[in-house]
């Protein structure tokens, strides 16, 4: 716990432009990914920004199509705030933070069409993939929005699909392509504090955010899923100026990162 | 050549304890020897004294103690803390001072005198902050406070940063070298909370509380009060 | 069977029978949220263990008047593995936390933080056999990490009979096996104590006998890898004397 008027120091450091860790406003911290962390998921991802955490899981089963999309696979995706990750999370079901954010990443996949859910279709009606995405957040030091974007989306880039036998079950260990992935996405956030918009809060800033912005950007430039969260607001000119800004850093990150 | 007696080889022994920039770790054998006494940190097993903590071994006379490097902080008596008052009672406040362990604030604690029509939020209210002295710590660690001391203050103006308890020592230094230099150089003032809440006020207090910050996450390194002093000679410059 | 046959033994992945799996690593410090915080690999297994407190009891009359709450959870994520395991607790993660806890009980000086509450999450990131001592060993060092009081750190690990030869560190290749023996053992050197013992499977009493000698062995080397986890943190900055 901060006092109220040591909050106020912080937001003085942002509004100033001089960040308490000396970072620009647009600067991010150390970005660190690693794909294929995990041997027992069909693709996976860990991804660190400064000192945030966040993993990521696909695993791939053989299931029962909805019956409104009877030749398309399904993606679920989940988060899911470990309770290592700060002091006010207990463990229990997920709570509204978590599934916000589970769908906010997971509306930028589907509007996407990241992934091509026809492909996965194995018997129409009746058999397809089910994809789950699980994402998990082990550290929260900040700006987990983009920690969770960056980590699905390389998990989804790394994945491959199990080979499967003549009665449709998996066979261990054996894989045959990737997943059918036809765009790449990546939802970044832009965060406000007084009438300063800034990127990447470490843990000290996130206590004095007024409101969030998350835009879905996708490889060939389009806005596929848009996100204002908290109660602050944005000027229409400030939207405007978001998501010229969010459009372009997010397809220079996906160029470096994924 | 000057013969020992047997009490002063053992005070040598002990002495040479803290002369040594030794880190010790749970489970670790500090001492051997019946003679010295077990203080904070660290417990007793058969003729040995055992750290109980990541610390460094700090000895007081022939008590052998372990200062954490870690952890929360555990009030002591005689220590002076800044609180926040959380709840007001009848005739008490209830204070946190970032514990697990509020502190009680009675209401013969802050005054001899007080006048029964008194609404004691007008003393002090929810949100105030506070600087106090723990007089007493029971066994179940309910912490008694008082403002009955010539040190004790209620907190105005300023503000009020925080940082883990272990870093305290740190922010002070070895005699307040530390925290003088901050002080003169920011001119700036500062209270320091053993509970690891640091009060500013003055002009250049944003620049207080950065080289505060500063010597909380770089602890551990050697030379900190040169390289805090530059620090601050760059900010005010800027 | 001679001496020499015995010393020649190799096991499924090429290990000799007293080695623990490659790589063994052991970190401190790594989640910067918490109070403590260490990470434990054993082979392919992998466990994250965060400590928050001692903290504030809620409900308020929850409290133990003379000593900390401890609150051990032992959890799998999704994918830590092959077959998708549902999130949430169930009965095998309930009982693993328990025997987790109890061990904990041992060493940690409970009595200095009373009304308060430890808790300690571990989080099994990728399992291959031998998460609950894995999981063991990284609360040890989360718990030191976060400065509480405790009367040594604590090792832990998983020994076993694998084809008929006693082993080291199980992986899951090795617990699979038919007829397999799997004992997890957690042990404080100092003071000849076995805070956590298991067994899974059929053996005898000299069997085990052998087992716990070599489980000792173990726990003795995971010790000096849990001190220097933590010195590499605490002493990164010390020149050297």
């Amino acid at each position: 716990m901060i006092t109220q008027t040591a909050l106020e120091f912080i937001k003085r450091r942002i509004i100033s432009g001089e960040r308490l860790d000396d970072r620009r406003l647009d600067e991010y911290r150390k970005i660190k990914i690693e794909r294929g962390t995990n041997v027992n998921a069909e693709g996976s991802a860990s991804v660190k920004i400064g000192e945030t955490h966040v993993i990521a899981g696909v695993k791939m089963q053989v299931g029962e199509p909805f019956k409104d999309t009877p030749d398309e696979g399904i993606l679920i995706t989940s988060a899911e705030f470990l309770p290592t990750s700060s002091s006010d999370i207990e463990p229990g079901p997920p709570g509204v933070d978590e599934i916000e954010v589970g769908r906010v990443i997971d509306r930028g996949i589907r509007e996407g069409k990241v992934i091509d859910l026809k492909k996965l279709c194995l018997v129409e009606g009746e058999k397809v993939w089910i994809i789950f995405l699980d994402l998990y957040l082990i550290n929260n030091a900040g700006n987990i929005y983009d920690a969770m974007a960056l980590a699905a989306m390389s998990a989804l880039l790394d994945a491959k699909i199990p080979k499967l036998d003549e009665n449709y079950e998996i066979i261990e260990k054996e894989y045959e392509g990737k997943l059918p992935i036809q765009h790449k996405v990546l939802s970044l956030t832009a965060y406000k504090v007084g009438n300063v918009i800034f990127y990447d809060p470490n843990d000290k800033e996130e206590d004095v955010i007024e409101a969030r912005l998350t835009v879905g950007v996708r490889d060939d430039g389009k806005i596929v899923s848009l996100q204002k969260s908290l109660d602050g607001s944005f000027t229409i000119k400030e939207i405007k100026e978001i998501l010229v800004r969010q459009r372009d850093l997010a397809l220079k990150m996906m160029k470096k990162y994924l | 050549m000057i013969k020992k007696t047997s009490s002063q080889k053992q005070d040598e022994k002990i002495n040479s304890l803290s002369d040594i920039t030794k880190i010790v770790y749970p489970g670790e054998i500090i001492y051997e020897g019946l003679d010295a006494i077990p203080g904070s940190g660290v417990y007793r097993r058969e003729n040995k004294i055992i750290s109980k903590t990541v610390g460094i071994v700090k000895k007081r006379g022939s008590v052998i103690n372990v200062i954490p490097l870690n952890g929360i902080y555990l009030p002591k008596p005689g220590d002076y803390v800044i609180g926040e008052i959380i709840d007001i009672g009848v005739n008490f406040w209830l204070v946190d001072i970032n514990s697990p362990y509020d502190g009680f604030l009675g209401i013969y604690d802050i005054a001899d005198f007080i006048d029964k029509e008194v609404d004691i939020s007008n003393i002090y209210d929810v949100g105030d902050l506070i600087y106090a002295k723990i007089f007493r710590v029971t066994k179940t660690k309910y912490i008694n406070l008082t403002m009955k001391d010539p040190q004790a203050k209620k907190l105005h103006k300023g503000y009020v940063i925080e940082i883990p308890a272990s870093k305290v020592p740190r922010v002070i230094g070895r005699g307040g070298s530390m925290i003088k230099v901050i002080k003169e150089k920011t001119q700036t003032r500062i209270l320091v909370g053993q509970n690891g809440r640091i009060w500013i006020y003055g002009k250049n207090a944003d620049v207080a509380a950065e080289a505060i910050m500063y010597v909380e996450e770089n602890s551990l390194k050697k030379g900190l009060t040169d390289m805090v002093g530059k620090l601050i000679e760059e900010k005010l410059k800027s | 069977m001679t001496k020499k046959q015995k010393d020649e033994f190799v096991r499924i992945d090429g290990r000799k029978r007293d080695e623990l799996r490659k790589p063994y690593i052991i970190e401190a410090g790594v989640i910067s949220k918490a109070d403590g915080s260490a990470m434990v690999q054993s082979g392919k297994t992998i466990v994250f263990a965060a400590v928050y407190g001692p903290r504030k009891v809620i409900p308020k009359h929850l409290e133990d008047q003379e000593k900390a709450l401890l609150r051990v959870r032992y959890n799998m994520i999704t994918f830590s593995v092959p077959d998708r395991k549902k999130p949430g607790p169930d009965k095998r993660s309930m009982e693993i936390s328990k025997v987790i806890e109890h061990a904990l009980r041992r060493v940690v000086f409970l009595e200095d933080y009373p009304r308060t509450a430890i808790d300690v999450y571990l989080e099994v990131v990728q399992a291959d056999a031998g998460t609950r001592v894995a999981a063991l060993t990284a609360a040890s060092v989360a718990l030191a990490d976060a400065g509480i009081h405790m009367r040594d750190l604590l090792p832990a690990v998983a020994v076993g009979r694998v084809n008929g030869e006693i082993v080291l560190d199980l992986n899951k290749e090795e617990e699979d096996v038919e007829n397999a023996v799997d004992l997890p053992f957690a042990y404080l050197p100092s003071t000849d104590e076995v805070v956590l013992l298991q067994m899974d499977g059929i053996t005898d009493v000299d069997e085990i006998h052998e087992m716990i000698e070599l489980a000792k062995k173990g726990c003795i080397e995971i010790y000096k890898l849990q001190k220097r986890a933590l010195q590499r943190k605490y002493e990164r900055y010390l020149i050297n004397e």
